[in-house]
């Protein structure tokens, strides 16, 4: 596979090679879309655990007496809401209601947050917040290639963690983090991810990656814990059907429309994209994001034409075959009321009609 | 790793040749590259193709890979174990894998194809 000389590398490439991945070039960035097999990797996940290398993702420092009011203005969650230690989903929108980003937003401080930015966006989010600062007393820093971000996620991934840190796991909740230390190394331990089960994702410096990695894949390995690439990472997201940007959202696509109005807070005072969502949510939202299944034989993919048996008109955002369900499963847009959970839909899947169902989302949601 | 006596195209297929039918499947090397395979579509039994048309497609979890017949001529066997099993196609390219067998209209395609050094130089050569 040839990569283009510009395509950048994680702290953790050598690992990578070493364990035999498979390298992928992905937003710029040559990552591993899986090592022994994406479903294995998947399963694990499910059952036990699996480490990804995410530092390919990008870490913004937003900081000053005005940190807390600019990020009101830019972001649609309400940020008044964060306590020190927590973090939450939110996004950045253009004037439309348009998604320019989805972010994580953390609090350390009252005057001092980082914003966790899709790696493919990470200038055009910069730009986007630079030329919003105004006269705002706050400074923004891309702090990305001073950091690695490792995602431990599964049922086993607070017990393995344990072993390798002092911070009280049990003390940190759902979208909470605390600053501590994993293998003797600095980290900012969060009780995130992207997969629909538990587990942390530990902020590094770059130096610490490889030896976090190393000891985690140890301490682990008793426990089914496993390498797992952005393969598995998509198909797990998928079926938690947690939105990737770029897919379910972009510059064309609102909250009201991607099924995320709950990070909309309009009662949080006034934010860049507000007007335009009160706007649509009057006039009505044209389409929704809906979950499918498909009955016949097939993977409906990113792209391909979504249609139900009354004529309504559509598209496919993300389709996969799901390890878990052991059939293909997608998510796509269609016009608002044109389809009801258990109707049939028709995809068209290289030139061939293949029929499917709408189902509710998420596919996958785990016990608690 | 790949058999001596078939014979191999650039898009990755290989074909045994016996008398005028040809066995074809898809090589080591692309099965590995797609990663694991969850739908095998085949063309039907009496379908006649050119060389070089598309006759079924290959899907992994990631991506979908078009099957080409290096030979032209008609489809006298499909495997069906393949279609009802892909994982086969992954465990198996080469022998239990296979995918359709076809009757050559024209023995003389054969020749454009690579030998099993030629091949795995190819494929080495281009990952």
């Amino acid at each position: 596979m040839s990569n283009s000389i510009e395509s950048r590398r994680t702290p953790l490439y050598e690992c990578h090679q070493r364990a035999g991945a498979k390298i992928v070039e992905f937003a710029g960035w040559q990552m591993p879309v899986q090592y022994v097999g994406l479903i294995e990797e998947h399963r694990a996940v499910r059952q036990q655990a699996g480490l990804f290398d995410v530092s390919h993702m990008g870490e913004f420092s937003v900081r000053g007496p005005d940190a807390a009011s600019f990020l009101q203005r830019m972001t649609p969650n309400d940020v008044s809401r964060l306590a020190d230690g927590r973090a939450h989903y939110s996004g950045l929108l253009t004037e439309d209601g348009t998604y320019v980003d989805d972010i994580l937003i953390y609090r350390f401080a009252e005057d001092d947050y980082m914003l966790v930015v899709n790696a493919g966006n990470r200038q055009a989010d910069l730009d986007w917040l630079l030329e919003h600062r105004g006269d705002a007393e706050v400074a923004i820093e891309d702090r990305s290639d001073d950091t690695a971000l490792l995602a431990l996620q599964g049922p086993a991934a607070a017990e393995i963690l344990a072993g390798l840190t002092d911070s009280d796991l049990a003390a940190v909740r759902y979208y909470g983090f605390v600053s501590g230390k994993v293998a003797g190394h600095p980290a900012i331990i969060s009780r995130t991810g992207y997969t629909g089960e538990d587990g942390f994702e530990l902020y590094l410096e770059p130096e610490a990656a490889p030896p976090v990695w190393d000891s985690l894949l140890e301490a682990g390995a008793p426990q089914g814990l496993v390498p797992a690439g952005l393969g598995a990472r998509d198909t797990l997201r998928l079926e938690a059907a947690m939105a990737l940007y770029g897919h379910e959202l972009d510059r064309t696509t609102t909250p009201w429309e991607a099924g995320l109005s709950w990070v909309v807070k309009l009662e949080s005072g006034d934010f860049v994209g507000r007007d335009a969502l009160v706007r649509q949510k009057e006039a009505g939202i044209p389409r929704r994001l809906i979950g499918f299944e498909v009955v016949g034989r097939g993977i409906a993919r990113e792209g391909y034409a979504l249609a139900t048996s009354g004529g309504a008109e559509g598209v496919v955002t993300s389709g996969t075959w799901s390890p878990t369900f052991e059939k293909s499963i997608g998510l796509g847009y269609l016009p608002t009321g044109s389809t009801e959970d258990g109707d049939p839909l028709v995809i068209t899947v290289r030139k061939r009609e293949v029929e499917a169902r709408a189902v509710p989302i998420p596919f996958y949601k785990r016990a608690r | 790793m790949y058999p001596a006596d078939y014979l191999y195209s650039k898009d990755h297929e290989w074909a045994k040749v016996d008398g005028d039918v040809c066995q074809i499947g898809i090589t080591q090397f692309a099965q590995e590259e797609l990663g694991e395979v969850v739908f095998v579509e085949l063309p039907e039994v009496g379908d006649t193709f050119e060389a070089h048309d598309e006759i079924g497609t290959i899907e992994s979890v990631k991506a979908v890979a078009e099957v080409y017949t290096p030979v032209g001529g008609e489809i006298v066997a499909i495997n069906e174990a393949a279609a009802d099993d892909p994982t086969i196609v992954n465990q198996d390219p080469h022998a239990a894998g296979w995918l359709v067998k076809i009757r050559l209209s024209d023995p003389a395609q054969l020749d454009e194809l690579m030998s099993a050094d030629a091949y795995e130089q190819f494929a080495g050569g281009g990952s």
